[in-house]
């Protein structure tokens, strides 16, 4: 069963998350997805996350495919034009992808190569809507494809966002996500249900299956980093305590995962989780979380 | 205003390192208002270069003259005649100014003391700010007097990233983010459906850009026997 398959079917669904390395090694990677692809519905790859320059999306969502996966392709808005991000687009359909996460992207000044041009020509909605076009079988300019794809576009929303104004940016610009044809979410990371809960309720009534991020916590210290630098992610003081004092910080992390897995069963369509680096312990999560 | 800064000083003590006559031309609209290019910065530009020659026992002379406008050529034209016994001009105007007189004075190089840096005003605390990119498609009348365009890093204009944090922009965290200063703006003025309504695809311009004033058509003079 295909991603699209197991939205449309209403069950719980997980996705999985791998970031390509930079260079072209694949193995380890590929090892992971294989580990993983019997428990996850589908597996996104990272589009030169943190605008760190590495092997591209298209490439290993095409690899995936080849090994019986269904890949999330994302696609950030960073580093091509409409023309680029069209084409790939089609060339990334005909590679056997299925489905696009359309993103903005982060800036270049975050990642290794600081002077890079941005590109932002386009942003995360309006790619939505070439999205919707280039199925419809037309480009962005209005002239019509010789075979079009059929995408399954998706969209990312931040529940965290640490102000109301914030916030309340973040539900309208979801809003206008579905608007352009997002027909599934995957959010940021996680860490309070509560907080998660108030925001799918004020989020219910659009309709649109979301699937919450689970970040896997490594250490106490990259809980306080993300704190401190990651938008929209928030880990409570108690399970940094948790991390801090543990002796198995493995089963701990998992622990902690698979509570928030377990927490969200009742509140969201499905998980996205994100285990950066911890790929091979998405099974153990999703196993305690009794999923 | 344009804004601009002075250029470091070695690199335009380098510029002008092989002439012996140079002329230094200051500008009298926005970088004098930016304290960049007036006629202080002329007098103060002026003396470091003699002094710092004189020190290396290379003299020069350096002639001083502040125009209104460097971008016009009516303007320019009061300086070519005086430009012919210098061997280099040396512009304190913005990008506009440096090719306004280069325009007219053809025979001599016409060197930039700034660096041109963006349209901007002042805000209280001394600082310049750029606020509107001119990107010839202005959209200020559905972002509450706010432009997203020349004020968030990724010139979004359906609303922010997900990047910012305690209101800061993700890029730099001097700068706010200019989505949330919209949205409380619209919030004041009673308008955050703007923000919903809002849908447009991004002008890029074809540069160089050009603008034609239309004239009003002079009357026709009615024919004679009609």
């Amino acid at each position: 069963m295909g991603f699209r398959e197991a939205l449309d079917s209403g069950r719980f669904v997980v996705t999985a998350e791998v970031g390509p390395v930079k260079g072209t090694e694949t193995k380890e990677l590929l090892e992971d997805a294989e580990l993983i692809k019997e428990k996850v519905d589908a597996i996104n790859v990272t589009d030169l996350q943190s605008s760190v320059m590495r092997l591209g999306s298209m490439a290993v969502c095409h690899l995936l495919v080849d090994h019986g996966v269904d890949p999330v392709f994302q696609m950030t808005c960073r580093d091509r034009n409409r023309l680029a991000l069209q084409s790939d687009l089609l060339s990334a359909w005909v590679l056997g992808v299925r489905n696009v996460l359309a993103l903005t992207g982060d800036h270049p000044t975050l990642g290794d190569h600081p002077d890079a041009k941005p590109v932002f020509d386009l942003d995360s909605v309006s790619l939505l809507k070439v999205i919707g076009r280039l199925n419809e079988g037309f480009d962005m300019a209005g002239n019509e494809l010789k075979g079009s794809p059929d995408f399954l576009p998706g969209a990312v929303v931040n529940p965290g966002a640490d102000n109301e104004a914030a916030l309340e940016m973040q539900i309208i610009k979801m809003e206008k996500k579905i608007e352009a044809g997002a027909k599934f979410f995957q959010t940021q990371g996680i860490f309070d249900l509560d907080l998660f809960e108030r925001f799918m309720k004020r989020v219910e009534g659009f309709r649109v299956p979301v699937l919450g991020g689970i970040i896997l916590l490594k250490s106490a210290g990259m809980a306080r980093f993300m704190n401190k630098n990651v938008a929209g992610v928030f880990v409570p003081e108690p399970l940094i305590k948790e991390m801090e004092a543990t002796k198995d910080k493995v089963r701990t992390s998992v622990g902690i995962a698979a509570h928030l897995v377990k927490g969200m069963k009742d509140l969201c369509r499905g998980v996205h989780i994100m285990a950066i680096g911890w790929e091979k312990r998405v099974p153990m999560v999703l196993e305690e979380a009794g999923l | 205003m344009v804004v601009a800064e002075i250029k470091p000083f070695e690199e335009i003590k380098n510029s002008i390192r092989e002439f012996k006559k140079v002329l230094l031309v200051g500008c009298g609209t926005c970088v004098t208002v930016c304290l960049s290019g007036g006629r202080k910065q002329v007098e103060l530009l002026a003396s470091a270069l003699k002094m710092s020659r004189n020190l290396e026992g290379d003299e020069v002379i350096i002639g001083e003259k502040v125009l209104p406008r460097q971008c016009d050529p009516k303007f320019v034209d009061m300086i070519k005649d005086e430009a012919g016994q210098y061997e280099a001009v040396l512009s304190m105007g913005c990008g506009a100014g440096v090719q306004g007189i280069a325009d007219i004075i053809t025979d001599i190089p016409v060197l930039p003391a700034l660096n041109t840096t963006f349209i901007g005003m002042a805000d209280e605390k001394g600082r310049y700010l750029e606020v509107c990119a001119a990107c010839g498609n202005c959209i200020l009348a559905e972002t509450g007097g706010i432009c997203p365009v020349a004020r968030c890093a990724k010139g979004l204009i359906h609303g922010p990233c997900g990047g910012s944090q305690r209101g800061l922009c993700e890029v730099s965290k001097d700068n706010p983010c200019v989505w949330q200063m919209i949205y409380e703006r619209l919030v004041k003025l009673n308008k955050v459906d703007f923000l919903k309504k809002m849908s447009r695809q991004r002008k890029i311009p074809v540069r160089p850009r050009r603008l034609v004033r239309e004239e009003p058509k002079p009357k026709k003079e009615p024919t004679k026997g009609a």
